[in-house]
């Protein structure tokens, strides 16, 4: 091409009084500047499509078989006990039940483990229908109070809860006011399960966001009890709970973490629950659930991802498939000039 | 003083006319002498008093002129204003606005952008606009000789003129303003000017003074001057003028050969005295330009349109979310107790439900793509640079390169439909090239022409490709056809062997199509034949005839004889660079003209017997001179031996008609070569002479010396019948041809464009003849077109009834066009010719479009005799009737208006005249860039651009939906699933870059293909706002893959093997690391040329959210918010983060890249089919196939060099089948 004659020209011209590095650099500056830079261009012909889909189905199949087979190994117990927890003569108003302190809230779940499971085991408490993602409830908090305290003086974010009786309130904001309250003990036979419940927050939370030195002030003492209390005199960098429970869920169905059972349950184990039924979810009709499940390397139980991988990867096969057929059956001569539009006009008149 | 008062008075009175509106138009009956004084003629001009223009009505704008947009107080609110024309930007204001009520996202990440994209652009407006003063202030710093008072002339700036200023101008010197003429260096006070600037006229004019102020030619005359002058007010039109000069108690009136117009040139006079009548802002050539209108390219109108419907989205989804909010908070949200709405100081459901569609209205304005003007912005910048980069577009003779003046075109270059071209100095280098003549029966400089030649190559080829095709089928009636071929080839060959100077033509690659960059020795001479060159014509046999064929050459004409460099060499000067080329052809054949006095006119011969130089003074006796209406001139000369000849030369019509019975020997053959050389676009005059007794001469020069001395008005008459009575019966010598020399590869460019399906107009301000000249020249015109002239005819000018005229006009369209509808079926192309002041009634509101429509049937358009703002009006109808896309170049100050009105101005900068340059989107040195420019870099923009305007649109309503699918999980709260950084970043850093470089590097096809003149046809491909239908569909489920797989594979069980849940800030980690993937992956679908920066773009892109996410996340939590040590603590080490980005953007881009794979294979476009042919190299390995494809697309064209190589095949063809059939 005339380019490539004129650029090396020029080139020569000066190249004398160059380097030859830099002579290398022009070289490439002027292939910029003509646009004109080694390329590679890849077509889609035939046989990269097929052997595309075929390779994308032989990486995803085996996935996918893996995924599901890891999590198939993770065993759930999940025990919802919202509505049985209240007694008969409360069964039609449920809300009236919660909202009065005189009421006992204790409540004894009875789970049977079907099949062995290998420690560590992990409690959780899930809620459904409780949008702890709505905006005015994720913004209710005050991340600068949660780590310097009643130093930080400007909680106008923790609205409507940022003060009480004239004072401000430690943690303030919406999120820690309605700390869920639930509390379960395990019985196996004869001795208590022993729930670890340590460890259970991210340890980032723990050391940079939650103050070591910060202690509950003035927290559930308005008018308007929400949730759980706290113990004013633990620091907040170790009220795990609160710190689970201020990690916002991302949908309005969602589990949290309540602790760890570090021994191994056994098959036909017969696990007895005393749980204080204190939150309330029965104003909003929400459920609440109580989930021991074991853990495999991918997490909790999910057929879903594993299945996916197993639907693509084999639809990606028979997709290759039927190209092939039809590169077989009929094939298209690639690069072949009748495509032209001008040549494909004159067939067609 | 007393008089001048009287004067105000007066010109007051006729102001009072003004109010009257109803005041009939008098104007075409009432003799034009006698409206001075009225409206519109109230001008008053004191010459050399400049203590007299100090007083209110007289005191006139001085001579400065300002093209600027803006000036420093009116900069702002009118770039403001400018620049919130744009829909988007009108958005982004709104959405900043009230992202001041309540935001669920930070204040900052709406102004920043939306400040820096205005500020970019009104800083760029600005740049432009510093440049048009630098150029106001460069002209009015210019300098003339003004009279300073007691007749001394100094240097003024142009600027500092007023109105009656006297000036003195020099030759070669620009005018400052518009003057009156009082007397030049001639005697007779005639000065010669060139308005090229004007008109575009190259003929030098001819202007005189008044008798009256003939006097005037010595600086210290002025002095004692003193005049008044009362004319006509300011006004556009370039050939009229009406005025008065009182000068010395008498009372001349004025014409408009007595004033000189600003921006025209004087020549060939070495100066001239004059005084200033209009100035600055009121001179004609001002007032005739027009301002410079913002363009926009149909690109960014159609992305308002796409604005607009994703402006309605969003609306939709944002009226969704608020609705549903408070249909949320009426219902059940009460019952919510965490959320404590019933608080009392909490919103109305209706004032929150307001206060939630504002948040949406902000949050989903991620819909709306801001950073998609900036992105073009900066896209079209680097694109301009490449342009202006273009090797192939750099002139080495100029030493400049193409210039992308305004960046915001550069896709519309690749959708120009219309192409509207000024004539001299764009088309042709305004020189003239003695190239062929035919002496005496005999042509000389070549028989067969450049389409003879490639028509007999074409036949070549055929015959190789019928042999080929033979070959393989071997069928008998093929073999036939192949005989066929080779006959007519053959004959071709013969014709080429029996003329000489055909091979010598052949060898000598002396052709116009093939001398390019050939420059010929001597200029304004292209001449090759060896039977005259070189002396040899002195060996002819009808040696007489030669000899006064060369002598009418070198004796009839007005130039003049200058020095040249050499030393034996001349150059001349004349009136028209025809006479130019003529004197310089005498020169070369040995026939110099190195004289001329009042009455003596010197040749310098070559004897031809005794072969030496001899030296020859003839008497000149008359000279009656060229005018239009009469199509020659003649001189009457006496040589040293005493014998009398006239010798005549004129438009061959004229000539044939004066012939004397015994003088027609040579007509039928000259006939034939004047119709070929006409086909070549070549400008003929025929020559004769006539032998005169010294009676008849004697008896003709006293009638014609009386009519001469004649006063009053028949003396044009008598001359005009004396003349008449000399120039009879004449002998035919022959014709000369020469060519308006075409600029290098003008013939190529054109034939190229019209391949590539554009349409050429011509338009220019010379006269019809030179017009339809060059369109054979450029092949827009062919000999077997049909060609229809729209012209006035001459009473009907005269008459000067609009109504007449406009039926007249009217008439010759309708015909046209009914002739145009009945013979539709024919092959024969149409051509439009239609002379300017037939235009000018065309293009009155009620015909313009029955004319357009017209227009727009014929294959090319020639308008002749144009003004500047006849141009412009043109294109202005063009653009508005037919509602392609035009482009107009030009190179002079009369295209200015062209250039601004059309969509795409052009300028050419190779000549020293710079408005139209400045007033141009794109300046290019030579012509014939155009080419490149059009096919290649407006292919490749057009396709950049528009795939990536839809990829942007693509990616933001990834990003947007996925906020709008959130929000219906969370009752429509406003919640953002995002950190603000993520999203701030998103169109900043992290696919910015990507779309970037498939704006700046894609090339769906190298540009030698794009040259291919197939490829350029099927250049409207794709566009946005008509994306297939199953796209939205795709990217609908893209979207939905993204959202639904992270939803249900990280809801509600643990993701890590530790037990722990995932969150709010991980949910949009993770989901945004998909958006970013799939995005990235997208583009590397959509993009089909790989360099190493694309690769580098786009999984640097990826890497760099990695890369963010890490530097974002070990920040303190203060800063880094929702990313705080997201990926080093929770993400990055669970697998199904890793699992689930793979997961989705295989899924998400599977039916896109299922989608292409589909529409390659069953209905592959242009593009792909070529990319495969480049792929499997079989543009290499089958090396007929490009000319093979060309052949094939290049079925429809009509104009160009190629059509009339394919008329000129077929016209053999059919002469061999009538052969066949004879025999």
């Amino acid at each position: 091409m005339d380019v490539d004659g004129g650029s090396t020209s020029s080139d020569s011209t000066r190249v004398r009084s160059i380097p030859i590095h830099s002579g290398q650099c022009k070289a490439f500056l002027s292939q910029f500047k003509q646009q004109s830079l080694p390329a590679c261009k890849p077509v889609l012909t035939p046989a990269w499509v097929i052997a595309t889909l075929l390779l994308l189905g032989f990486v995803f199949i085996p996935i996918g078989l893996v995924t599901l087979h890891a999590s198939r190994g993770v065993l759930e117990i999940v025990d919802r006990y919202d509505a049985d927890c209240v007694p008969e003569e409360f069964k039609g108003n449920k809300a009236s039940y919660i909202k009065d302190t005189s009421v006992p809230k204790n409540c004894t779940r009875i789970l049977k483990v079907h099949k062995y499971m290998k420690a560590p085991i992990y409690i959780y408490y899930q809620l459904d229908n409780y949008y702890q993602n709505h905006r005015r409830y994720v913004k209710s908090r005050s991340d600068q109070q949660l780590l310097h305290g009643l130093k930080y003086n400007d909680t106008s974010s923790c609205k409507p809860e940022e003060s009480n009786n004239g004072l401000p309130v430690v943690p303030c904001g919406l999120i820690a006011w309605s700390l869920f309250n639930d509390t379960y003990t395990f019985i196996r036979g004869t001795a208590e399960l022993r729930v670890n419940r340590k460890n259970i927050a991210w340890k980032s939370d723990r050391d940079h966001k939650f103050g070591k030195h910060v202690y509950p002030f003035n927290f559930q003492n308005g008018t308007l009890i929400g949730g759980g209390k706290l113990d004013p005199n633990i620091p907040l960098g170790d009220q795990e709970d609160l710190i689970v429970w201020m990690r916002t869920s991302a949908l309005p169905s969602f589990r949290k973490i309540y602790g760890r059972i570090e021994e191994d349950l056994e098959a036909d184990d017969v696990i007895v629950v005393h749980l204080m039924n204190n939150y309330n979810t029965y104003s909003f009709g929400g459920k609440k659930k109580l989930v021991i499940s074991t853990s495999s390397w991918l997490g909790g139980r999910n057929d879903f991802l594993g299945v996916a991988y197993i639907f693509v990867g084999s639809s990606a096969i028979i997709l290759s498939l039927v190209f092939l057929l039809l590169h077989v059956k009929n094939p298209r001569p690639y690069g072949d000039t009748a495509y032209l539009s001008w040549n494909r006009k004159g067939i067609s008149s | 003083m007393q008089k001048s008062s009287r004067k105000k008075g007066k010109i007051r009175w006729s102001k009072l006319y003004s109010f009257s509106c109803f005041q009939p138009h008098t104007i075409d009956t009432v003799p034009a002498q006698d409206l001075i004084g009225k409206i519109g003629f109230s001008r008053v001009v004191f010459c050399n008093q400049p203590q007299l223009r100090k007083m209110k009505p007289y005191k006139y704008a001085n001579n400065s002129i300002s093209t600027t947009k803006y000036n420093v107080a009116t900069f702002l609110p009118k770039a403001l204003f400018e620049q919130f024309r744009r829909v988007a930007n009108l958005y982004f204001l709104l959405a900043a606005l009230l992202s001041f009520t309540s935001s669920p996202v930070k204040r900052e990440t709406l102004i920043v952008p939306l400040v820096i994209v205005v500020g970019i652009s009104m800083i760029k407006e600005a740049v432009e606009d510093w440049y048009r003063l630098l150029q106001d202030m460069n002209v009015n710093n210019r300098t003339v000789k003004a009279h300073a008072g007691n007749g001394i002339f100094v240097d003024k700036f142009w600027r500092e003129l007023s109105v009656g200023d006297v000036v003195k101008v020099n030759k070669n010197e620009y005018f400052p303003s518009d003057l009156l003429l009082l007397s030049s260096s001639y005697e007779d006070g005639a000065c010669y000017v060139e308005t090229m600037n004007l008109d575009g006229e190259t003929n030098l004019k001819i202007k005189r003074c008044l008798e009256a102020t003939l006097g005037l030619n010595e600086d210290e005359e002025f002095n004692q001057f003193r005049a008044t002058i009362r004319c006509e007010d300011p006004n556009p039109s370039l050939y009229t003028f009406v005025g008065n000069l009182e000068f010395q108690d008498q009372t001349h009136p004025l014409c408009p050969s007595q004033v000189l117009l600003r921006d025209s040139k004087l020549r060939n006079t070495d100066f001239v005295y004059g005084v200033v009548i209009f100035s600055g802002n009121d001179t004609k050539v001002v007032r005739n330009s027009t301002r410079a209108p913002s363009k926009r390219s149909q690109i960014e109108r159609k992305m308002d349109k796409v604005i607009y419907l994703l402006f309605s989205v969003l609306l939709v989804i944002s009226l969704i979310t608020s609705i549903g909010s408070v249909l949320f908070m009426k219902s059940d949200m009460v019952q919510w107790w965490y959320l404590r709405l019933q608080d009392p100081e909490d919103p109305k459901p209706v004032k929150s439900g307001f206060q939630q569609f504002i948040r949406a209205f902000i949050l989903y304005g991620y819909l709306i793509p801001i950073s998609l003007y900036v992105s073009i912005e900066i896209v079209k910048v680097l694109q301009a640079m490449f342009i202006n980069k273009d090797i192939e577009m750099y002139d080495q003779v100029t030493c400049k390169s193409v210039e992308a003046r305004t960046s915001n075109l550069n896709e519309e270059l690749g959708q120009v439909e219309i192409l509207l071209s000024d004539k001299t100095g764009t088309l042709t280098c305004n020189q003239m090239e003695f190239r062929k003549c035919s002496i005496a029966g005999i042509s000389y400089g070549g028989a067969l022409n450049e389409v003879d030649l490639a028509a007999s190559k074409r036949m070549n080829n055929d015959v190789e490709a019928n042999r080929f095709s033979i070959e393989n089928s071997g069928s008998t009636s093929q073999i036939f056809e192949m005989f066929e071929f080779s006959l007519a080839d053959s004959s071709i060959q013969k014709a080429v062997l029996e003329d000489q100077e055909g091979l010598d033509f052949l060898n000598s690659g002396n052709s116009r199509i093939s001398n390019v960059g050939k420059e010929t020795v001597v200029k304004g001479f292209n001449f090759r034949d060896d039977r005259l060159m070189n002396n040899q014509w002195i060996y002819r046999s009808d040696l007489f005839n030669v000899t006064m064929f060369f002598i009418v050459m070198a004796l009839c004409h007005t130039g003049i004889p200058v020095e040249g460099d050499e030393t034996d060499k001349l150059k001349y000067e004349a009136e028209s660079p025809e006479e130019v080329a003529f004197l310089i052809a005498s020169q070369e054949f040995g026939f110099q003209f190195c004289q001329r006095t009042q009455s003596i006119l010197v040749l310098k011969e070559l004897d031809p017997s005794s072969g030496k130089k001899v030296k020859r003074e003839y008497k000149l006796l008359h000279l009656l001179e060229f005018c239009s209406s009469r199509k020659r001139m003649s001189v009457v000369v006496s040589d040293e031996e005493g014998k009398i000849f006239l010798l005549c030369k004129g438009a061959d019509s004229v000539i044939f008609d004066r012939l004397a019975d015994n003088g027609r020997a040579y007509q039928q053959a000259t006939t034939s070569h004047l119709s070929s050389y006409a086909e070549d676009g070549l400008r003929t005059l025929a020559f004769a002479y006539r032998r005169i007794d010294q009676a008849d001469y004697e008896q003709w020069n006293s009638i014609f010396t009386k009519a001469k001395t004649t006063i009053g008005p028949e003396r044009n008459e008598l001359l005009e019948k004396a003349s008449e009575m000399i120039e009879k019966d004449l002998i035919l010598l022959g014709v000369a041809a020469v060519e308006d020399k075409l600029q290098k590869g003008v013939p190529e460019c054109i034939d190229k464009l019209a391949q590539a399906g554009l349409k050429i107009w011509l338009l220019t301000g010379d006269k019809k003849e030179t017009a339809i000249n060059i369109g054979f020249a450029c092949s827009l015109l062919q000999q077997d077109m049909r060609q229809f002239h729209i012209y006035l005819s001459e009473e009907a000018e005269s008459n000067n009834q609009m109504k007449a005229m406009k039926e007249e006009i009217l008439h010759q369209i309708e015909s046209s066009y009914h002739v145009m509808c009945t013979d539709s079926d024919r092959s024969s192309p149409f051509a439009l010719v239609v002379d300017g002041r037939a235009l000018e009634i065309a293009l009155h509101c009620d015909i313009k479009y029955k004319f357009l429509q017209l227009a727009s049937n014929c294959a090319s358009v020639i308008c002749c005799r144009v003004s500047p703002k006849q141009k412009a009006l043109i294109t202005r109808s063009v653009k508005e009737h037919t509602g392609s896309t035009v482009l107009a170049i030009g190179d002079g100050a009369n295209d200015v208006g062209m250039i601004q009105e059309a969509d795409i101005g052009v300028g050419i900068s190779g000549q020293e005249g710079m408005q139209a340059v400045m007033a141009s989107d794109f300046s290019l040195p030579q012509f014939r860039f155009l080419e490149r420019l059009l096919i290649v870099h407006g292919h490749w923009c057009y396709k950049r651009i528009s795939k990536m305007v839809l990829y942007f649109v693509y990616k933001n309503i990834v990003l947007g939906l996925t906020l709008f699918y959130y929000e219906l999980y969370t009752c429509f709260s406003g919640e953002v699933l995002y950190d603000a950084w993520y999203l701030t970043t998103f169109n900043v850093l992290l696919t910015s870059l990507p779309v970037i470089s498939l704006g700046v590097f894609e090339q769906d096809v190298p540009s030698y293909v794009c040259l291919q003149p197939f490829t350029s046809k099927g250049k409207k491909i794709i566009f946005l706002l008509e994306p297939d239908r199953g796209l939205d569909i795709e990217w609908h489920g893209c979207i939905l893959v993204i959202f639904l797989a992270n939803m249900y594979i990280l809801s509600p069980s643990a993701f890590m093997e530790k037990g722990y849940v995932a969150d709010i800030t991980h949910f949009g980690a993770i989901m945004y690391t998909c958006i970013i993937w799939t995005v990235n992956c997208q583009i590397a679908l959509i993009i089909t040329h790989f360099t190493w920066i694309q690769h580098l773009f786009i999984w640097g892109s990826i890497v760099l959210w990695y890369i963010f996410l890490l530097v974002y996340g070990a920040l303190p939590p203060a800063y880094s918010d929702r990313g705080f040590q997201v990926i080093t603590e929770s993400i990055g080490s669970a697998p199904i983060y890793w699992m689930v980005t793979l997961l989705v953007v295989v899924v998400a881009l599977l039916p896109c890249f299922i989608h292409i794979v589909i529409q390659r294979w069953f209905n592959p476009m242009d593009d792909h089919v070529i990319q495969e042919m480049k792929h499997c190299r079989k543009d290499i390995t089958e090396n007929q196939m490009w000319l093979r494809e060309q052949r094939n697309s290049q079925k429809m064209t009509q104009i160009g060099f190629s059509a009339r190589v394919e008329a000129k095949v077929s016209s053999f063809e059919e002469g061999l089948h009538r052969k066949k059939r004879s025999i």
